[in-house]
C-alpha cells in the first residue's frame, strides 16, 4: 500500500517540557488511522505540526514522499480540530463558503461542493440559518462539512464524536467510512479507545511525546494477549483448575474465565475440560481490549500530571 | 495575500451588512447634529427675561440703561426695600437693585433676586452696572461725550507672519477650531476602530474558531485581514459622513440666507446699522478663515493619519486581543499601556492647536505612537506655516515605518497568543511571544 504520510523523529520543544519527543510513523493511503493518548500527551501539538499550523523543531513530515509545504499545502489537509467552533452571526452557507475558499476553492468550487454536502447531510434547509440558531449536534455537523468540503487527502479529526448524540455520530461514522473507500486518508486523535476498536485499522499510542506502540489493532492485540480463555458453559461451578494446564481467574452462571499455563495447548485443555465432563458451549481467547492496553502502557507514568498542562 | 483579500472581504461585509451599521452611520451623525443644534438653540435663546427694578434715588444714572433682549429694567426714583422683597418673593419681579445715591467708585451696588443667578448674568449685570457708573464719573468730569467715545474704541491689532501673509485671530481661530475637531476624531477612530478589531480577535479566540483558520492561512493574513476589512468599513463610514457633511454644508446656505456670505454683505450695504456691520463682519471673517483653511490638504492629511494612525494601533489591540480570553478584565489592563499613548497624544494636540511650533508639538507630531492625533492638530494651520514640509513628510516616513513594526511584532504575539487557552499571560511572557522566531 502506498504510504500518504510519514513522520520521521519529529520534535517539538516548549520551555517546560518536550511536547513531541522523536515520534516516527507512517500512515497508509485510504487508512483509518488513530492517534491516542491521554490528554496532554502530545497529539493536539502533533497534529499542529501536522496541519502547518506550527513548525517542528526537528525531524522531517513527508507528504506523499515530498517534503510537507506547511499551510501550502493546505488545500490537502482538512482539519476538525479539539477545540473547534464556528462565527455565530454567520449565516451557514456563507460560512461554509468562506471557510472551504480558505483553504484555497474558488466561489465556483465551493459552491458546487456546498450543495453536494449540504443535499447529502441534508442541511440544505438550514443555508440561511445562523449557528447560534444551531443545536450542537447539528453545528458538529456543520464543522465536519467545513473540514472536508475541499476534497482533502487528509483529513485529521481531533475528537471528532464528542458532543454527538448517537445517531449524528453514526452518520459521521458511515462519512468517515465512505471518504476513506474513496481514497482519503483519515486521522482520528481521541482518548475513547471503543470508537478506536471500531474505526480504526492503525493506531499509535503516545504518551509523554514518546511513541508507546503502533501497528493494527490486531496485532497489538495479540502482542498484548495475556492467554485468557472463555469457556461457555452451564456447569460453570463444576469446573477445576489443572496445575498444569490451566487456573481459574472467573466464574460465573454461565462462563468460566481460565488463563493458560506456558506450556499448555488449547487442545489439552478442551480434552481435560471434556473429561471432566464439562458441557462445552463456545471456547474462545479473550483478547485485552485496547482500553485494557491503553491503560496497562500508560498507567504509573506522569500522564495525568500533564493532563492540564497546555500544548 | 489573496486569503488576506477573502479574509478582509468577509469582515467587510459581515459589518456592513448588518442593520445597525446604516443606523449608526446615518444616525450618529445626525444625532450629534442635533444635540448640537439643541445646545447652541437654549445657550443662544434663553427663554427667561429677567425683570429688574432700579432703585436710583440719587439718579446717578439719568440716561437710565437700555432693556436688553432678556434683561428688562424698570427704573423707579424710590423704592422701598421691604415692598420690593415682597415683590420678589411673590415673583412678580426677579430682582431688585438699588444704586448709590452718590456715584464714587467706593460705593456698593446692591442687587437682591429671588433665585440663584447664573454667573454669566451675574458678570453681565456687573459689567453694565459699572461701564453705566464709570461712564457717569467720566461724564462728571466734563468729559463729552464724543470725547469718550473716541476714547473708548480699541485699536486693531494686525498679526501678520515673516513672509507679510495675513494672520489674523479669526484665522487662528478657525486654524484651532479645524485641528482641534480633526485630531480629535482621529482619537475617536483610533479607539472606536482599534477596539472593534480587538473584540473581533477575541471573539474569533472564544469562538474557537481561530485553529480552524489558522490550519488554512497564516495568523498574521488572518490578522491583516482582519485590519484591512475593519479598516475599510472606517474608511466607507467616514466617507459617507464626508458627503454628508459636505451636503449639509452646501444646503445650509439655502435653509438659512443669512448664513451666506455674499447675502449678509449685501445685507450690510444695504442697512449699513453699526451693530449689524460687526455681526455679519464677524460671519465674514469665520467665512473668510475658513477658506484660508487647505482644506484638500487637510482632508488628505486626514485620511493619511486615519490610516496610518489606525494601522499602528489596531495591529497593538490584536495582539491585545490575542493574548487575553473572554474576559474583559484582562482586556483591559493589557490595553492600558496602549491607551496611554493615546491619552498622551490628545494632551499634545491640545497643545499643539495653539502653539503649533513648539518643541513638545514638532515631537509629538513625528513620534508614530502620537503624530496621528498631534500632527492633525497642527496641519490645520497650514504647510508650510505650521508644519514645515520637511517635518510633514519625516511624520509620515515615521508612521509607515512605525506601523510595519508595530504590525510585526503583534504579529508575532498575535500568532502565539490565537492559540494559547489558559490563564491570561504575563508581560514577561508576551515579550518573549513577540522575540520567539519561527
Amino acid at each position: 500500500m502506498q504510504t500518504l504520510l510519514e513522520l520521521k523523529e519529529l520534535q517539538k520543544h516548549y520551555a517546560a517540557h518536550k511536547a513531541v519527543d522523536g515520534i516516527s510513523f507512517t500512515i497508509d493511503k485510504g487508512s483509518i488511522f488513530g492517534l491516542l493518548g491521554p490528554n496532554g500527551a502530545g497529539k493536539t501539538t502533533l497534529l499542529r505540526m501536522i496541519t502547518g499550523i506550527i513548525h517542528p523543531d526537528g525531524g522531517q513530515i513527508l507528504l506523499n514522499g515530498e517534503p510537507f509545504k506547511g499551510l501550502g499545502d493546505a488545500r490537502k489537509i482538512g482539519y476538525m480540530p479539539e477545540e473547534r467552533g464556528l462565527y455565530k452571526k454567520m449565516k451557514i452557507g456563507e460560512q461554509a463558503l468562506y471557510l472551504a475558499q480558505l483553504r484555497g476553492l474558488s466561489k465556483q468550487e465551493a459552491q458546487t461542493s456546498l450543495e453536494y454536502w449540504f443535499t447529502k447531510l441534508d442541511m440544505t434547509s438550514w443555508f440561511n440559518k445562523k449557528v447560534e440558531d444551531l443545536s450542537k449536534g447539528m453545528s458538529q455537523k456543520l464543522q465536519f462539512v467545513t473540514t472536508v468540503m475541499h476534497n482533502p487527502q487528509l483529513i485529521i479529526l481531533d475528537e471528532p464524536f464528542s458532543g454527538l448524540d448517537p445517531v449524528n455520530a453514526n452518520l459521521i461514522k458511515e462519512e468517515i467510512f465512505e471518504l476513506a473507500q474513496k481514497g482519503a486518508t483519515v486521522i482520528f486523535s481521541t482518548h475513547r479507545m471503543e470508537q478506536v476498536e471500531e474505526i480504526c485499522s492503525k493506531i499509535v499510542l503516545i504518551n509523554l511525546g514518546k511513541k508507546i506502540i503502533d501497528g493494527t489493532v490486531s496485532a497489538i492485540k495479540q502482542a498484548h494477549k495475556q492467554h485468557l480463555f472463555e469457556v461457555q458453559t452451564p456447569q460453570a461451578d463444576k469446573v477445576s483448575a489443572v496445575a498444569d494446564l490451566f487456573t481459574i481467574t472467573a466464574k460465573n452462571d454461565s462462563s468460566v474465565t481460565l488463563q493458560k499455563q506456558a506450556n499448555s495447548s488449547n487442545n489439552q485443555i478442551l480434552q481435560n475440560l471434556i473429561h471432566q465432563g464439562i458441557d462445552i458451549n463456545g471456547f474462545e481467547e479473550k483478547l485485552p481490549s485496547l482500553n485494557d492496553i491503553f491503560i496497562q502502557l500508560v498507567e504509573g507514568t506522569h500522564a495525568t500530571a500533564r493532563a492540564f498542562q497546555t500544548a | 495575500m489573496s486569503k488576506t483579500f477573502i479574509i478582509a472581504q468577509r469582515e467587510f461585509l459581515s459589518r456592513v451588512q448588518k442593520k445597525t451599521f446604516l443606523l449608526t452611520t446615518i444616525l450618529l451623525p445626525l444625532i450629534i447634529f442635533v444635540f448640537y443644534g439643541f445646545i447652541i438653540y437654549f445657550s443662544v435663546n434663553s427663554s427667561d427675561t429677567l425683570h429688574i427694578t432700579v432703585v436710583d434715588e440719587g439718579k446717578v444714572l439719568p440716561n437710565k440703561l437700555e432693556n436688553k433682549d432678556d434683561i428688562k429694567l424698570n427704573w423707579q426714583t424710590q423704592g422701598d426695600a421691604k415692598l420690593l422683597k415682597a415683590e420678589v418673593a411673590a415673583k412678580k419681579i426677579d430682582a431688585f437693585v438699588v444704586l448709590p445715591k452718590t456715584n464714587l467708585p467706593s460705593d456698593t451696588v446692591q442687587l437682591v433676586s429671588g433665585k440663584t443667578l447664573g454667573l454669566i448674568t451675574r458678570e453681565r449685570l456687573e459689567r453694565m452696572f459699572n461701564n453705566a457708573l464709570e461712564e457717569q464719573r467720566l461724564l462728571g468730569l466734563n468729559v463729552s461725550k464724543q470725547q469718550l467715545d473716541s476714547i473708548q474704541t480699541n485699536n486693531t491689532v494686525v498679526f501678520t507672519s515673516i513672509d507679510g501673509k495675513e494672520d489674523n485671530d479669526v484665522k487662528a481661530g478657525v486654524s484651532y477650531a479645524v485641528g482641534y475637531i480633526s485630531g480629535f476624531m482621529i482619537y475617536l477612530i483610533l479607539f472606536i476602530y482599534g477596539s472593534m478589531v480587538m473584540r473581533g480577535v477575541m471573539e474569533e479566540k472564544t469562538n474557537r474558531i481561530a485553529e480552524v483558520i489558522v490550519s488554512s492561512t497564516k495568523p498574521f493574513e488572518l490578522m491583516m485581514g482582519k485590519i484591512l476589512g475593519i479598516g475599510a468599513v472606517g474608511l466607507v463610514q467616514f466617507t459617507i459622513w464626508l458627503v454628508i457633511g459636505t451636503t449639509i454644508n452646501l444646503l445650509l446656505p439655502l435653509l438659512f440666507p443669512g448664513m451666506n456670505p455674499a447675502d449678509s454683505q449685501q445685507a450690510t450695504a444695504a442697512l449699513g446699522a453699526a451693530q449689524q456691520a460687526q455681526q455679519s463682519g464677524a460671519v465674514a471673517g469665520i467665512m473668510k478663515g475658513i477658506s484660508t483653511i487647505n482644506f484638500p490638504l487637510v482632508i488628505g492629511c486626514f485620511f493619511f493619519y486615519f490610516l496610518g494612525g489606525y494601522f499602528i494601533y489596531s495591529a497593538l489591540f490584536a495582539a491585545v486581543g490575542s493574548a487575553v480570553n473572554d474576559d474583559p478584565q484582562d482586556a483591559q489592563s493589557l490595553m492600558l499601556p496602549i491607551t496611554m499613548p493615546i491619552i498622551f497624544a490628545i494632551v499634545i494636540m491640545t497643545k499643539a492647536v495653539n502653539d503649533p511650533n513648539s518643541s513638545l508639538a514638532v515631537f509629538g507630531s513625528l513620534f508614530p505612537l502620537t503624530s496621528p492625533i498631534v500632527m492633525m492638530g497642527r496641519i490645520a494651520h497650514g504647510v508650510p506655516d505650521g508644519v514645515p514640509y520637511w517635518q510633514l513628510i519625516l511624520s509620515m516616513a515615521l508612521l509607515i515605518a512605525g506601523f510595519i513594526g508595530t504590525t510585526w511584532v503583534a504579529g508575532k504575539i498575535y500568532r502565539t497568543g490565537i492559540l494559547m487557552y489558559g490563564k491570561k499571560p504575563t508581560w514577561k511572557e508576551l515579550i518573549k511571544w513577540a522575540r520567539k522566531s519561527d
